[in-house]
């Protein structure tokens, strides 16, 4: 039997991450949807627009997913991390409550407007809310980058004399600078997530010939959206990110680089094992003193190594850290090539034509999934073995009256139920996209209708 | 400020039961209103496109919550853990069967979850009624501000060491079941017609009796398990208008039920539903968490966020509040109207 931390923090980490599957879909789907709108609304071509009501569908599906996976994180902080939410709950309450008064309640009308409205209010309403719907996902992941924002690099606070902590300077939280690149790199991970669904779902219908029209529509948006995504994600804001947490956060760095002593003239391990016993990584690739330039622009300046630090402030997972980060970014690298070649072949007008080009597009789908995913692995293991960093370790945080027995029974009880939602969730994505779009356009004009 | 803050709080959790009141107890009563598929269609439909949203105050409750009582959510959180956490699968359940049921045309798979819908929400409210009488009840907190309750011991509501569940807990389970099935089927009996119509109706006026009945023995059960609670009411006597709007209410929901007045019997449910929580929360007041040792209760004043935190939030809640409202109206108002099967929705 494992302690109570470790059931709570395998929980936590088991939640959000199943919750964010769903959510780095809706909020990239929620900006193509818009796109396909507004195209509409300029062309009138009603292609556009039975592929905007398509993917309002499974956006639809998706979003349900999400709102309701999203529910037991923000209740996990008061029971599971009490003792944490006691002491900074001054602070990380205020975006989290921020998120319910302006996102949620934004998000939950439009999008039921969205679904519902479209044939009793006409074009205008429903453009305006997919409008409405894309700004109100967005909105939401600011709050919540906004409170991951302060966990990471804790700004604004004062310390009262029983320990905790209270807000102090509300504007500091709520424009940390550590949000910025974190919520610019979010985004566009999602953006990239939705370009690939959408890009994959049309070469998957070009390829099967059919919807082959739609197809096309949505290898366009998708490739286009995907290409500039991709690039997004390493330049501006793949580089601005890695260089705050080489400034705040060298340790993090160092245990993602896999560098165990300080060097100058570091290189970036490309392929190795990370050995922590040794300290040493086992087999290595190395770009020789490509690290120190990254980060500071200078072949050959310092970068300070795991050894440089006390190891009770070292990341208590090292190895899934380092090998997150680097799937994060070899994946990312892969991406940028798919969609610039992919791309290439758009504007040469050939794209519809190469069929392993399709190939390669619809079995990228899963990618951006791991991608994301490893990404937020790389953050949130990156700060342990804080909750706050630098200020609040982990142990701390956790309950203390909760056993480690109804932990656990409420961990299997999510695995149990998470399992179910998901193959749900299959199961009506294979029938939506075997469906196809026409289908959409059929059943707004039959009486069984919409029931989403 | 911090009642200020204990009143925002409490308004967002009566706005929460009001609305998603209605579509729990749509749920609970949906399979026995409406005999066939299209008739189940209808009322989904009646509340297909707020149901969200309604749900939505609950978690916006909760992060208010959390934000102007830290203190507060860490403790009540962390010891109500498992009905908590089971409250959250029921939710899912219950939302992923309004969502799915629809999406395959097939008997099994909308009568399934039909079924789940039903116990998704009865639960749910026999739930939030539970966790409202252990509230009121007290829980064992100890000096630190923390508890961990199990599910239930001896089932006395005066035991040192009581349990989620004992007989005064289940009673206001039941008072809140009866109260969102009438407040639901009113509900539905204003979105409808025909045969839901009346069946609603019947219903309705079958569970109003059970809810006067269980009124009167609740709030007996509440001054001998809770004595304290009538000490609020002694020091400011303007607090007995609660209790008389609740009266109102009940006395409404009769009337303009025989009466065959469907808009004016929802609107009494409503006004019943907001005199008794009010009345409750009025006699909590000042604590927000009693404790089985009254010294280890917690308060407004001890379970409050800082003098900062709070004015900073009374600015951006209220801008949030106005939206919301304005959302709210805006929504309720363009999908007014009677429901039925035939229409393409909306």
């Amino acid at each position: 039997m494992e302690d109570a931390l470790t059931v709570s923090r395998l929980q936590f980490a088991f939640t959000i991450t199943y919750h964010y599957l769903f959510p780095m879909l809706t909020m990239g789907l929620a900006l193509l949807i818009f796109v396909l709108k507004s195209l509409y609304m300029r062309n009138r071509n009603e292609l556009y627009n039975t592929a905007a009501r398509f993917w309002g569908k499974i956006f639809a599906v998706t979003f349900v997913m999400g709102v309701v996976t999203g529910i037991p994180l923000e209740f996990q902080f008061g029971t599971n991390w009490a003792a944490f939410s006691r002491y900074a709950g001054d602070i990380i309450a205020q975006t989290l409550a921020m998120e319910g008064a302006f996102a949620f309640f934004l998000e939950s009308a439009f999008v039921g407007l969205f679904l519902w409205g479209e044939r009793r209010f006409g074009q205008g309403v429903h453009w305006f809310s997919s409008l409405m719907v894309f700004l109100g996902t967005w909105a939401s992941g600011y709050f919540i980058i906004t409170t991951n924002a302060w966990m990471q690099h804790p700004v604004g606070y004062s310390t009262l004399e029983n320990g905790n902590i209270v807000l102090d300077d509300y504007w500091a939280v709520l424009f940390n600078p550590w949000m910025f690149p974190q919520y610019a790199h979010n985004m566009g991970g999602a953006v990239v997530c939705g370009a690939f669904v959408m890009a994959g779902l049309g070469a998957f219908y070009v390829l099967g010939r059919r919807h082959e029209e739609y197809g096309r529509i949505f290898l366009k948006v998708g490739v286009i959206a995907g290409v500039l995504a991709s690039i997004w994600m390493l330049f501006p804001t793949g580089h601005f990110s890695s260089e705050q947490v080489a400034e705040h956060q060298p340790v993090s760095l160092a245990a993602m680089e896999g560098l165990f002593e300080s060097e100058r003239q570091a290189g970036v391990v490309l392929i190795g094992q990370p050995d922590i016993e040794n300290r040493a990584i086992e087999n290595p690739i190395v770009i020789p003193r490509a690290l120190s330039f990254l980060i500071y622009q200078n072949w050959s300046a310092e970068v300070k190594g795991l050894e440089a630090f006390p190891q009770k402030n070292w990341p208590d997972n090292i190895p899934l850290l380092y090998y997150s980060y680097h799937i994060m970014v070899g994946l990312g690298t892969f991406f940028i090539g798919i969609m610039l070649l992919a791309a290439f072949l758009l504007w040469r007008g050939r794209l519809y034509e190469s069929r392993w080009m399709l190939w390669i597009l619809m079995l990228a789908i899963p990618f951006p999934f791991i991608a994301n995913t490893a990404g937020w692995f790389t953050a949130e293991l990156g700060r342990q073995p804080w909750l706050a960093f630098g200020l609040f370790r982990t142990p701390e945080g956790v309950s203390p009256l909760v056993s480690s027995g109804s932990v656990l029974f409420t961990l299997i009880g999510f695995a149990g139920m998470y399992l179910v939602m998901g193959l749900l969730y299959i199961t009506l994505m294979v029938r939506e996209v075997s469906h196809g779009p026409e289908a959409e356009a059929e059943t707004l004009e039959s009486p069984e209708g919409v029931t989403a | 400020m911090e009642t200020v803050w204990f009143v925002c709080v409490a308004l967002m959790i009566v706005m929460y039961v009001l609305l998603d009141g209605f579509d729990l107890g749509a749920g609970a009563i949906h399979l026995f209103a409406a005999r066939n598929d299209r008739e189940r269609r209808t009322i989904i439909r009646a509340i297909g496109p707020v149901w969200d949203g309604n749900e939505v105050w609950l978690i916006a409750a909760g992060g208010t919550l959390f934000f102007a009582f830290p203190a507060l959510y860490a403790s009540g959180f962390s010891g109500f853990y498992l009905p908590l956490i089971m409250v959250l699968w029921f939710l899912m359940i219950r939302g992923l069967s309004i969502e799915l049921r629809g999406h395959i045309k097939d008997p099994m798979w909308t009568s399934f979850w039909d079924v789940m819908f039903f116990i998704g929400s009865a639960l749910l409210a026999i739930f939030f009624g539970a966790a409202l009488g252990n509230v009121v009840r007290g829980v064992p907190l100890d000096r630190s501000g923390n508890f961990f309750q199990p599910l239930w011991t001896d089932f006395s509501p005066f035991s040192q060491t009581p349990g989620i569940l004992d007989w005064y807990t289940i009673l206001i389970g039941l008072l809140a079941f009866t109260t969102l099935v009438v407040h639901g089927s009113n509900f539905i009996a204003v979105k409808t017609e025909d045969e839901i119509n009346a069946r609603s109706r019947r219903i309705s006026r079958l569970f109003t009796l059970a809810v006067a009945a269980l009124t009167a023995l609740a709030t007996l059960a509440t001054f001998w398990v809770s004595p304290w609670m009538l000490q609020g009411f002694s020091e400011r006597p303007y607090g007995y208008v609660l209790p008389l709007v609740a009266i109102a209410g009940l006395i409404g929901m009769i009337f303009f039920n025989f009466r065959g007045d469907e808009r004016k019997t929802f609107l009494s449910s409503s006004a019943y539903i907001i005199g008794m929580l009010s009345s409750t929360v009025f006699g909590v007041y000042p604590r927000v968490l009693p404790a089985v040792n009254p010294e280890n209760s917690l308060t407004i004043q001890n379970a409050a966020a800082s003098d900062y935190s709070q004015a900073v939030g009374l600015v951006w809640w209220s801008i949030g509040m106005v939206f919301a409202a304005i959302y709210f109206v805006v929504i309720y108002r363009l999908f007014r109207g009677k429901v039925r099967a035939e229409d393409e929705g909306y």
